[in-house]
């Protein structure tokens, strides 16, 4: 019992933080990233709608959902990601080598993931112009990569696995290299 | 002896190149570190360095992370870290300076040190730094331009896309560059890659926009002031094979006030280009971009609004003075059309032998870059790289070439001006992995009679020449003198751009 206020103390504060960041961010990319991650966990609160997880945790299913990373060598971590929260930011908080050079402005695709089901893919929304932009120049693109700074939990991915890409990983930020005329 | 282990470490440490289950890399930690690894990366240049850039300091960091012995200098010929984002990225995009957060906190790691304002080969040579280092790593960029080799290419107004950049991101190098911009109404960039819309965007944006960027205020003045109308972006192929990339075609795309001209006939597509479209999602994107636009521009009045002309299939053959002979009026273009090379599939630009005149003031190259040797590097003066076999620097470029201990290269340097998207990106990481492969096989570990000085003896070294260096703690009070006169007028800085201003603010 202890632990759920806990966590909902920690919801609060969190989502405070997103209120404040938005209020103070300057870019639109920003902006557009936690309000996306904002709207979902609103909507979280008030649902009722209960997913396939533990019976016996309801509330927890509801908050948090598990995601598998799988590395390049196949070994793999199972998190938990609390809803709401960036699968960039997740990753960094549980020290998952996810780079995220450009910390979740869109300059960059170091936090390049692959999306392994198909299923799970369809339930993400599309990617932006601007996300579209940065997997580009992703090294290692599939048809189911996103930028890990750009997918949002929310219950529908409970369960999701997530891919780093295998063979490199990509540093292109602002300076891509053209070919030569 | 204590001194390989713990690099197994930090090669264990470098969870992406060659992930491991953690356990086994916890178990080595507790191996003791008592011969510090010395290390030294030599640093400076353009933006295109980026990405290998990125992956040093990556590795740089988790190098000092999982390895306690390990000790990395860092060596740039400017004052300020890793230039190339303060001079190379263009102003309006702060978004990607971020990355330089990844520097500071690199640096607030005191095994890592900063050695700013050391040029290699001036201040310090090649054989100094591999006497004193376990492992020196050559990481600066291309510092200097390609040239066309075409008539006229030394009128005044011609400038290249690079000393462009360089003086609106206030580079000391060129802070005194003064390019023209009240003589004429029009200007032609040659190329069409990222560089070639950055500096075409830079003219057309509106300086109330530019205002609030931290570009250097003689820039900021000079547009002000600038009568520059219209910008003519020139490729030698056409739509499909143009080299920018999507975010930048479409940021310049959506300028505010410019009107944009591509013609409908050169969009149109052959079967080889539909190919190039197919294989390619940026080359499809891009191609996209511009169709796009093209249409929505189409027909549209074009009210006193300055103007981006997209030019293809041309290339440039001389240049023709304007009428006080001096300064650059007019850029003579060939025709071109497309053949297939024969060898890689690629379609290449040739002319045919019908030419047209384009009236301009200033002309702007970004056509490529070159990399410069230094005194004791291999050099292979024809593809303007270092020989190398996977970023180990190899004595020459002949089959039997030996490799040079513990010398690396990365970057420009490595790869030269060619090469396809993933190689590049792939460039940096290839360089590091060789790097903890001869670790491994203790190839720096050495006689125990000749064991290398590292800091200590650059500092020697730095001593004995009388050379100023500038610290990382130098730079911070560069950063927020520049970060205080940018509050004054808004600006996220005021960047100080002579070499005397720098050294002055960095005491």
């Amino acid at each position: 019992m202890l632990s759920r206020i806990s966590q909902l103390g920690a919801r609060l504060l969190r989502e405070n933080r997103a209120v404040g960041n938005l209020a103070s961010s300057t870019t639109s990319y920003y902006r557009g990233q936690l309000s996306r991650r904002f709207v979902p966990t609103k909507n979280i609160l008030f649902s009722t709608a209960t997913t396939s997880s533990d019976r016996d945790d309801g509330s927890q299913s509801k908050e948090k959902i598990s995601v598998t990373f799988v590395n390049k060598d196949g070994t793999e971590q199972t998190i938990s990601v609390p809803v709401g929260m960036s699968i960039l930011e997740a990753a960094h908080e549980n020290d998952i080598e996810l780079e995220g050079a450009c910390e979740g402005s869109l300059a960059c695709s170091t936090c390049h993931v692959i999306v392994m089901d198909v299923n799970y893919y369809n339930k993400l929304e599309d990617p932006t112009d601007e996300e579209n932009d940065m997997l580009d120049l992703a090294f290692g693109l599939t048809e189911t990569s996103r930028l890990g700074c750009q997918v949002i939990a929310k219950p529908e991915l409970d369960g999701m696995r997530l891919a780093l890409p295998a063979a490199t990983r990509n540093f292109a930020v602002d300076g891509f290299v053209p070919k030569p005329h | 002896m204590g001194r390989v282990r713990p690099l197994h470490h930090a090669a264990r440490r470098l969870l992406l190149l060659f992930p491991r289950p953690r356990a086994f890399s916890s178990a080595a930690a507790a191996a003791p570190s008592r011969e510090p690894l010395h290390v030294c990366v030599v640093g400076s240049g353009a933006r295109r360095v980026l990405h290998g850039r990125q992956v040093l300091l990556w590795w740089i960091e988790q190098m000092l992370k999982g390895h306690e012995g390990a000790q990395v200098d860092i060596i740039d010929r400017l004052p300020t870290p890793f230039g190339l984002v303060r001079s190379g990225v263009a102003p309006d995009h702060p978004e990607t300076k971020i990355v330089v957060n990844q520097f500071s906190r690199v640096a607030a790691n005191d095994r890592c040190q900063f050695y700013g304002n050391v040029t290699l080969g001036r201040d310090v040579s090649l054989s100094e730094l591999r006497k004193t280092y376990d492992v020196v790593v050559l990481a600066y960029g291309a510092e200097s331009d390609r040239s066309l080799s075409i008539p006229g290419e030394d009128l005044r107004g011609i400038h290249s896309a690079r000393e462009f950049v360089w003086w609106y991101n206030g580079h000391p190098d060129m802070c005194n560059l003064a390019p023209d911009l009240q003589s004429t109404d029009s200007a032609v960039v040659l190329g069409q890659g990222n560089v070639a819309l950055d500096v075409a965007r830079i003219l057309l944006r509106c300086t109330s926009e530019l205002a609030a960027t931290d570009i250097a205020d003689y820039a900021l003045d000079a547009l002000r002031g600038s009568t520059i109308k219209k910008v003519y972006l020139v490729g030698r192929r056409g739509p499909v094979q143009a080299a920018c990339t999507a975010k930048e075609l479409r940021e310049i795309l959506g300028l505010k006030n410019v009107h944009v001209f591509i013609k409908e006939a050169d969009l149109v597509t052959l079967p080889a280009d539909e190919e190039e479209i197919r294989n390619s999602r940026i080359k499809r994107r891009v191609y996209e971009l511009l169709s796009k636009a093209a249409i929505a521009h189409k027909g549209k009045n074009n009210n006193g609004q300055k103007e981006l002309h997209f030019v293809f299939f041309r290339r440039p053959t001389r240049f023709l003075p304007s009428e006080d002979g001096v300064t650059v009026g007019a850029v003579q273009l060939e025709k071109t059309c497309l053949k297939d090379d024969g060898v890689a599939g690629k379609q290449v630009a040739v002319g045919t032998g019908e030419f047209e005149d384009l009236k301009c003031g200033l002309v702007l190259k970004s056509i490529g870059y070159k990399s410069l040797p230094v005194e004791g590097l291999p050099f292979d003066k024809y593809r303007g790289i270092v020989p190398n076999l996977k970023g180990r620097v190899l004595s020459s470029e002949s089959e039997n070439a030996t490799v040079e201990p513990g010398l690396y290269v990365v970057g420009w340097l490595k790869r030269g001006p060619t090469g396809i998207v993933a190689t590049n990106l792939h460039c940096a990481e290839e360089t590091v992995a060789s790097i903890l492969e001869d670790d491994k096989k203790g190839l720096f570990m050495g006689p125990s009679d000749s064991k290398k000085q590292g800091r200590r003896g650059l500092l020697e070294i730095l001593e004995q020449k009388n050379i100023r260096f500038v610290p990382f703690d130098g730079w911070e009070k560069i950063d927020s003198k520049e970060k205080m006169a940018g509050e004054l007028k808004n600006k996220p800085r005021e960047k100080i751009t002579t070499w005397n201003e720098i050294l002055m603010a960095s005491n």
